[in-house]
């Protein structure tokens, strides 16, 4: 029974981390049409930089906010210089958010060395909370709890806000959004930039869980791969579901089925795509 | 005449390493590319031609030569039996993958091709009884094809070249026969060629089927090479390398691939040898290439070499 919570805890924390990854993806995916390919890049950038400034600083707030800033402001320059350029042709979006990637790694490489740091879990949140006869890690629930958190303030953009309108029009029809008078360009700078902040601060939320290491990020960009397939291109509903899905199939493959953890992590979205190519939430996206 | 020169051009490069002043290691270097060659051009019949990005190349690759090492060392069967069933056995699972990639195409096809990469990279490190883990394989031979040991750098990068240039051989008729015709009309006008009663899905599983057959093929030669495999073939890495190989060599161009692989391939070994970061070397180069000439390096030439001419066409013409 303890094993089964313990375990079913640890897959929410590592859905919450996905969410944070695999949201910005969905809706720079959704929105642009481009498939980011960095931002298995962002997220240990953002966690390499919420290293340095927890080192510097101490204080665990900061290094989240830090690693988004960093991130942000590296995606924001990416789009407004080089991925502007490339609307709509696919190979040249694949070389060089690939490129971006290699660079990227290399360069945390350089800085950071080579060594798996895993970083300090804040002093507040440090040991474990009793619940009945199963103890709790503190910081696994926080996580669980920031990323619903950021779930339902990213719920509430999205449904509730002007800003939110705008961009689920842009993910319908951009030409009819155009048509309108929605500065779509603006639009693809923001979604992009919010993309990345939540990647660089998933980053750092999931320093003391996975630590930071060199391939980190090919390890993380599968993984917000197969979360967007299963949940459908563009759709925060289906970023949630399918984060939390393969969080639980990813844990207790790994803790049940050691050997066949990454064939169990793509079986449901053969099955997905098999049965609905579009994604579990997505629309067909033309 | 020109086409003349350029073929002679060719030859003689392809010639170089057979003449011994450049020593060992450039020889190897030749059969790495010509190696990679292959394996970026299959990869093109699907980039290129029908205009299907994929991500998980490496498993053809991977698959092939891990098949190899292990009917090989573990099976004890013998050379040529191993490849023809290397061979098979891949282009099936191409048949296969083929189903279920084509479910989508587009950036679908692109992730789902990249998840059946990470399938196999997960079994080849996970199943460490099957394919010695992390390790790999290591202590393979290299065949001798008609009594001729392929153990000298030289002999090698001989059989490499003749692989080589049957398969850019058949591959280049096979893009100018009427089924390559198909293949680009798939890519740019699918509706139409729908409407024309072209089997637009059929077309697209066959150039599948048929790039994971000649990526088999180079995954075979990769493995004589080595004489070692472990999962880092199969990796994400691996897969992302042969895709840009392909594209900033110029995708859909017959000679743009093996540009690329003998970019990739020349950063790697040689420059790497001075300079430690390669890797973010390769990174610049592949955003230099996409900011410079978007359509690759052949096509971003040609038209820099066209463009050329005809600026200093003129100035001739009024003397």
């Amino acid at each position: 029974m303890n094993f089964w919570l313990i375990q079913s805890l640890n897959s929410m924390a590592l859905g919450g981390l996905f969410f944070l990854l695999s949201a910005g993806f969905s809706l720079i995916f959704g929105l642009m049409r481009i498939a980011n390919l960095s931002h298995g890049a962002y997220f240990m950038f953002g966690a390499y930089v919420g290293l340095t400034v927890l080192r510097a600083k101490g204080s665990f707030v900061l290094a989240i906010v830090a690693g988004a800033a960093a991130v942000v402001v590296l995606g924001g320059i990416i789009e407004r210089f080089i991925l502007r350029r490339l609307s709509g042709r696919v190979l040249a979006q694949v070389l060089v958010t690939l490129g971006i990637a290699f660079i990227i790694s290399d360069a945390c490489l350089l800085i950071w060395t080579g060594d798996p740091i895993p970083l300090p879990i804040p002093q507040a949140l440090r040991g474990t909370v009793r619940i009945g006869v199963v103890a709790f890690p503190i910081y696994r629930i926080a996580v669980v709890g920031l990323a619903l958190l950021v779930a339902g303030g990213l719920w509430m953009l999205m449904e509730k806000t002007r800003i939110g309108a705008m961009i689920r029009a842009g993910v319908d029809d951009m030409q009819m959004a155009r048509g309108l008078g929605i500065s779509v360009s603006k639009l693809f700078t923001a979604v992009f930039c919010l993309g990345a902040a939540l990647a660089g601060a998933g980053g750092v939320l999931g320093g003391p869980i996975l630590s930071v290491y060199p391939g980190l990020d090919t390890d993380m960009l599968p993984l917000a791969l197969v979360v967007v397939i299963l949940g459908g291109a563009g759709s925060l509903v289906g970023a949630f579901v399918g984060s939390f899905v393969i969080g639980f199939v990813y844990t207790f493959g790994q803790a049940l089925l050691p050997d066949l953890t990454y064939m169990i992590l793509f079986i449901p979205m053969v099955i997905v795509l098999a049965l609905r190519p579009r994604g579990l939430f997505g629309r067909i996206l033309t | 005449m020109k086409r003349a020169m350029a073929i002679l051009g060719g030859a003689v490069l392809l010639a170089l390493p057979f003449f011994g002043f450049a020593g060992d290691y450039y020889v190897n270097l030749s059969s790495q590319i010509l190696i990679a060659a292959i394996w970026a051009l299959s990869l093109n019949l699907l980039v290129g031609y029908c205009g299907l990005t994929s991500l998980g190349h490496a498993v053809y690759l991977g698959i092939a030569a891990y098949l190899v090492g292990w009917m090989t060392s573990v099976m004890g069967m013998g050379h040529l039996t191993t490849a023809l069933l290397a061979l098979a056995i891949t282009t099936v699972l191409a048949c296969v993958f083929g189903l279920i990639a084509l479910r989508a195409s587009g950036l679908g096809f692109l992730m789902i091709t990249l998840a059946i990469g990470q399938i196999f990279w997960g079994m080849a490190y996970r199943w460490v009884s099957l394919t010695g883990g992390d390790n790999g394989m290591t202590g393979l031979t290299r065949p001798a094809p008609f009594g001729v040991k392929l153990t000298a750098p030289v002999h090698f990068y001989g059989f490499t070249l003749a692989v080589f240039l049957c398969a850019f051989g058949l591959i280049a008729l096979l893009v100018r026969s009427p089924l390559g015709s198909c293949m680009r009309g798939t890519r740019d006008q699918p509706r139409r060629m729908c409407a024309l009663g072209h089997n637009v899905w059929l077309v697209r599983w066959t150039a599948f089927v048929l790039a994971g057959f000649w990526g088999a093929v180079a995954g075979l030669l990769f493995v004589y090479y080595h004489n070692y495999i472990s999962p880092h073939v199969l990796s994400l890495t691996n897969s992302a390398e042969v895709l840009l190989m392909v594209i900033s060599g110029g995708a859909g161009t017959l000679f743009g691939p093996i540009l690329g692989a003998a970019l990739v391939l020349v950063l790697k070994n040689v420059v790497s040898a001075y300079i430690e970061r390669w890797l973010m070397l390769l990174g610049v180069v592949f955003v230099m290439i996409v900011i410079f000439m978007p359509d690759g390096l052949v096509p971003g030439i040609r038209q820099w070499w066209v463009g050329r001419r005809a600026t200093a066409k003129p100035q001739r013409g009024g003397e």
